[in-house]
C-alpha cells in the first residue's frame, strides 16, 4: 500500500502531531474530519486547511474522548460525513505531572482514560468498518515512554505500552482483512506536552513527525519509532536487565 | 514646463535646487527632476507658489524606499523632504509622537525603544520617512493585527499646492485624512504627523522559526496560528515545483509582556537593537553585495534559496523560541547594505499581490507557475497576513500577500512586464490588489479594476479640490492615472 488517503479521522486534531497531520492529510487531497475537545483551537486548525485547501477539507466534531459512549455515534456520522473512510489515526493524550513519591488515583486514571479508552471506543468501531470495507489504516500514537517502565510517569508508560499491545492485536486480527495498523512511538516532539522542558534531545518538530507517520502509514508499516533512531535506543533499554534498570535514574 | 527659470528663482531666494537623477529603490526605473530639500514649511509653500507660477509639476519623495516610480517626477521638481525632520514633541507617558515629514523610522526607535516605545508598525527597512510611510499606508509583518500605518495615524497637518494647511483626523477633514494616507502625494505634502506608537517591555520579540514544505501548507500554518502571534512573515523560495512549490521559512513573532524579559532594561539600550556590523563575523557588511553579484543569476539564486531553506528547516524552533531585538527582526533589508546593487545595472522590481483570503491558495501558487511557465522565477518571496483598512485607495484586504522580486535586464525586460500582465489579470479576477509603494508596471485599466471607477473618482474629486491645477504629480501617477493629467 502507498497510495494517498482520501477520506481520514483525526482523533486529538486540536494541536502537536494530530493538528498537523490534519493539514498534511488535507495537503495530500484527503478530507479530513478533526475531533478534539477543544472547540475553539480546532476551529482554527479547520480554518488553516479550509483556506489553504477547500472548504470541504475539513468537518469538525467536538468530544472529549473520555465521553466514550458518544464515540461509536460520532464516528457513524463523520463516515456518512466524509462518504466513507480509509484512515484513522488516535493522536489524543495526555500526561500529568506526578512527583516522584505522588501516587494520584485521579490523575493515572485520567490519563488511561484519554490515552486508552478513548482509543477503544474510536478505533474498535473504526476496525469494525475497515474490516468489513476489507480496506483501511489504522494509526496509534504511542510512545517511547511504552517500552519500559520508569520512574517518571507510571501510568502514562503503562497506558502506551497497554496501547502499544492492542494495536498490535488489532493487526494480528486485520492483516488478513487488508487492513494495516501502524504504531508509531514518537520520541520528543516540540508540542504542548513538551514545550519548554528540560534535557530533551533529537527533538522533532509535529510536522516533521506527521511527514514521518504518513509515510509510515502508507507504507504500511507496523511499528515506527520518530525519529528513527530511537528503535536502537529502545532496543538497548529493552535489552537492560530490570535489577540494573531500576537503579538507573532515568 | 521650464524647469532653468524656476530654478533660478529659488536660487536667487536662496532655496538650493539642483539637477538630479532618482532612481526608485529597485533601481529599474529612474528620471532627472529638480530637486528641493526644504527644511521648513515657508519653503515648500515657495516652491508650490513659483511652480504655480512657472507651470511645472510638484512630486514628493522622502527617503526614496518605493521600488518603482512613486517618488520620481522626471522633468520636474522633486521636493526632498529628508531634511524637514525633527521630532517637535515626544510624550513618555502616552507614547504619542509629533514629528515632521521627513524623520524616519530609525530616528523614531532610536529615540523612542529606550523609553519603551516602538513604532506600531514598520516596514523591512528603517529608513522611510513619515511622510513616504503615510503616502503609501504602509504595511509590516503584522498588518493582520494591527493594521497599517495609517490606523496609529491620529492626525496630521496636510500642505495643498495652494499653501493651505488642513489639519486633518477621523472628525475633522476626516475624507482628506482617509484618502492622503494612501494618497501616493497626490493630495498635498504632510508636515507634521501625529502618531501612536506601542507600548513594549523589552527591547527584544520572541520568535518561533517553522518551516513549510509548500505555499499552501504556510497558508495553513499562518491561518491557524495568526492568532497567537503579533507579527509574521514567510519567506518563500520561488525556484522549486510540484509538491514544493512555494516552500519555505515561517518566522513568528510575539510582544514580551511585563515581566517576561529579565534582562529587559539592558534589551531596550539603542546599542542592543544594532544590525550586526560584520557577516559571520568577519565580512564588513558593506562590501556583501559585491560579493553577492556573481550568484545573482538563477543558478546561484537557485542555490542560495534552497541553501537556505534546509538550514532554515534544520534550524527551526524545536522547544524553546529564541528571542530577537525588535530591529533585528523588523529590518531584514538592512542587513546587507545596498545588496540591491548586486542585481546589476537594471535592478529589480517588487510584484507584490493582496488576494483575499478564500482566493490566496489558488491565486498565488497559480502565480508562482506562471513565473515558471515564462522562465523567469522570483530570486525572493515574501508571504504575508492582512486585513481591511478604511484608506480609500488602500492596498490591503482580509487575505494573503505575495511579494515577488524579478532580476530586471535588458533581455528580459520585455518579457518580465508581459508576466507582470498576465498575473495582473489573475490577481484582478481574483479581486485582489496591488501596491504603489512597490509598483512599477501597473496599468491604468489594472488600477480601474482594482479600486473600481467609483472610488477613483471619489479620489480624483479631492484631488480637484485640492490640487485644481493637477500641480502634484509623478512618474507613477502618470502612468497608473493618465487621465488626470491630459489637457
Amino acid at each position: 500500500m502507498n497510495k494517498r488517503f482520501e477520506r481520514a479521522i483525526v482523533v486529538g486534531a486540536s494541536s502537536g502531531i494530530g493538528a498537523a497531520l490534519a493539514r498534511q492529510l488535507a495537503g495530500q487531497g484527503a478530507r479530513v474530519a478533526l475531533v478534539a475537545r477543544r472547540g475553539d483551537e480546532l476551529e482554527k486548525v479547520a480554518e488553516g486547511i479550509r483556506t489553504a485547501w477547500g472548504s470541504d477539507k475539513a468537518i469538525v466534531r467536538t468530544n472529549d474522548v473520555t465521553d466514550v459512549d458518544a464515540a461509536s455515534t460520532l464516528f457513524s456520522e463523520l463516515v456518512e460525513e466524509l462518504g466513507g473512510l480509509d484512515f484513522i489515526c488516535y493522536a489524543a493524550g495526555v500526561m500529568a505531572d506526578v512527583g516522584p513519591d505522588e501516587y494520584p488515583t485521579d490523575k493515572d486514571l485520567k490519563i488511561l482514560q484519554v490515552g486508552l479508552s478513548g482509543a477503544f471506543a474510536w478505533l474498535n468501531p473504526a476496525a469494525d468498518y475497515f474490516q468489513k470495507q476489507k480496506r483501511g489504516a489504522i494509526v496509534g500514537i504511542g510512545s517511547i515512554a511504552g517500552d519500559r517502565g520508569r520512574r517518571a510517569y507510571p501510568s502514562y508508560h503503562a497506558t502506551k505500552a497497554g496501547f502499544a499491545t492492542w494495536l498490535e492485536s488489532l493487526r494480528n486480527r486485520l492483516t488478513q482483512h487488508g487492513v494495516r495498523v501502524t504504531t508509531i512511538k514518537p520520541g520528543f516532539i516540540d508540542t504542548a506536552m513538551t514545550r519548554g522542558m528540560d534535557g530533551l534531545f533529537w527533538v522533532k518538530t509535529a510536522d516533521e513527525a506527521a511527514a514521518s507517520i504518513l509515510h509510515a502509514a502508507q507504507k504500511g508499516k507496523q511499528t515506527v519509532y520518530v525519529p528513527a533512531r530511537w528503535r536502537l535506543v529502545s532496543l538497548v533499554i529493552r535489552s537492560i536487565p530490570s535489577f540494573i534498570f531500576r537503579r538507573m535514574s532515568i | 514646463m521650464d524647469l532653468t527659470e524656476i530654478a533660478v528663482e529659488l536660487d536667487r531666494e536662496g532655496i538650493g535646487a539642483s539637477a538630479e537623477t532618482l532612481y526608485g529603490w529597485g533601481r529599474s526605473t529612474h528620471s532627472e527632476a529638480l530637486v528641493v530639500r526644504p527644511t521648513d514649511k515657508d519653503t515648500i509653500r515657495r516652491v508650490f507658489e513659483l511652480a504655480e507660477k512657472h507651470g511645472v509639476t510638484v512630486g514628493f519623495r522622502g527617503s526614496g524606499c518605493s521600488y518603482g516610480d512613486a517618488s520620481q517626477n522626471g522633468d520636474g521638481v522633486v521636493l526632498d523632504l529628508t531634511n524637514f525632520a525633527k521630532v517637535r514633541s515626544f510624550d513618555e507617558s502616552t507614547g504619542l509622537l509629533v514629528a515632521e515629514p521627513g524623520v524616519t523610522l530609525e530616528m523614531i526607535w532610536r529615540q523612542c525603544v529606550p523609553l519603551g516605545w516602538w513604532p506600531p508598525v514598520v516596514s523591512g527597512t528603517m529608513y522611510p520617512t513619515l511622510g513616504g510611510l503615510l503616502s503609501m499606508n504602509v504595511h509590516g509583518k503584522n498588518n493582520w493585527q494591527v493594521g497599517t500605518i495609517g490606523n496609529h495615524v491620529r492626525s496630521f497637518e496636510l500642505m495643498t499646492p495652494r499653501g493651505e494647511t488642513l489639519r486633518c483626523d477621523r472628525e475633522q477633514n476626516a475624507d482628506v485624512f482617509h484618502a492622503a494616507i494612501g494618497g501616493f502625494g497626490m493630495l498635498g505634502c504632510f508636515t507634521e504627523v501625529e502618531l501612536q506608537l506601542k507600548k513594549i517591555w523589552s527591547g527584544r520579540l520572541e520568535v518561533e522559526a517553522i518551516a513549510t514544505a509548500n505555499l499552501r501548507e504556510m497558508i495553513a500554518w499562518f491561518e491557524t496560528n495568526k492568532d497567537d502571534f503579533d507579527y509574521l512573515v514567510g519567506w518563500v523560495d520561488c525556484f522549486p515545483r510540484g509538491t514544493a512549490l512555494g516552500r519555505g521559512l515561517i518566522h513568528a513573532a510575539r510582544y514580551l509582556g511585563e515581566g517576561q524579559d529579565d534582562q529587559a532594561k539592558a534589551t531596550m539600550r539603542e546599542s542592543a537593537q544594532d544590525l550586526p556590523s560584520r557577516i559571520l563575523g568577519v565580512m564588513p557588511k558593506n562590501k556583501v553585495w559585491y560579493l553577492m553579484r556573481p550568484m545573482l543569476n538563477d543558478y546561484g539564486m537557485r542555490a542560495i534559496n534552497a541553501a537556505k531553506f534546509w538550514s532554515g528547516k534544520r534550524g527551526q524552533t524545536r522547544n524553546e523560541p529564541y528571542k530577537q531585538p525588535h530591529a533585528a527582526f523588523a529590518f531584514l533589508l538592512d542587513y546587507v547594505p545596498d545588496w540591491k546593487k548586486a542585481y546589476g545595472p537594471e535592478g529589480l522590481i517588487q510584484y507584490q499581490t493582496f488576494v483575499p483570503k478564500e482566493a490566496a491558495s489558488d491565486v498565488h501558487p497559480r502565480l508562482l507557475e506562471r513565473c515558471h511557465k515564462r522562465h523567469i522565477v522570483p530570486y525572493l518571496g515574501v508571504y504575508k497576513r492582512h486585513r481591511n483598512d478604511p484608506f480609500l485607495m488602500t492596498h490591503a484586504v482580509d487575505g494573503f500577500s505575495f511579494a515577488m522580486d524579478f532580476r530586471v535586464t535588458s533581455s528580459n525586460r520585455n518579457e518580465l512586464w508581459q508576466l507582470c500582465r498576465d498575473m495582473d489579470e489573475i490577481v484582478t479576477e481574483a479581486g485582489g490588489r496591488l501596491y504603489f509603494a512597490k509598483d512599477a508596471t501597473m496599468l491604468p485599466r489594472t488600477a480601474e479594476t482594482i479600486w473600481g471607477k467609483e472610488t477613483i473618482e471619489r479620489f480624483h474629486a479631492l484631488k480637484r479640490r485640492l490640487d485644481p491645477n493637477s500641480r502634484l504629480q509623478t512618474n507613477l501617477a502618470r502612468r497608473v492615472f493618465p487621465g488626470w493629467f491630459s489637457s
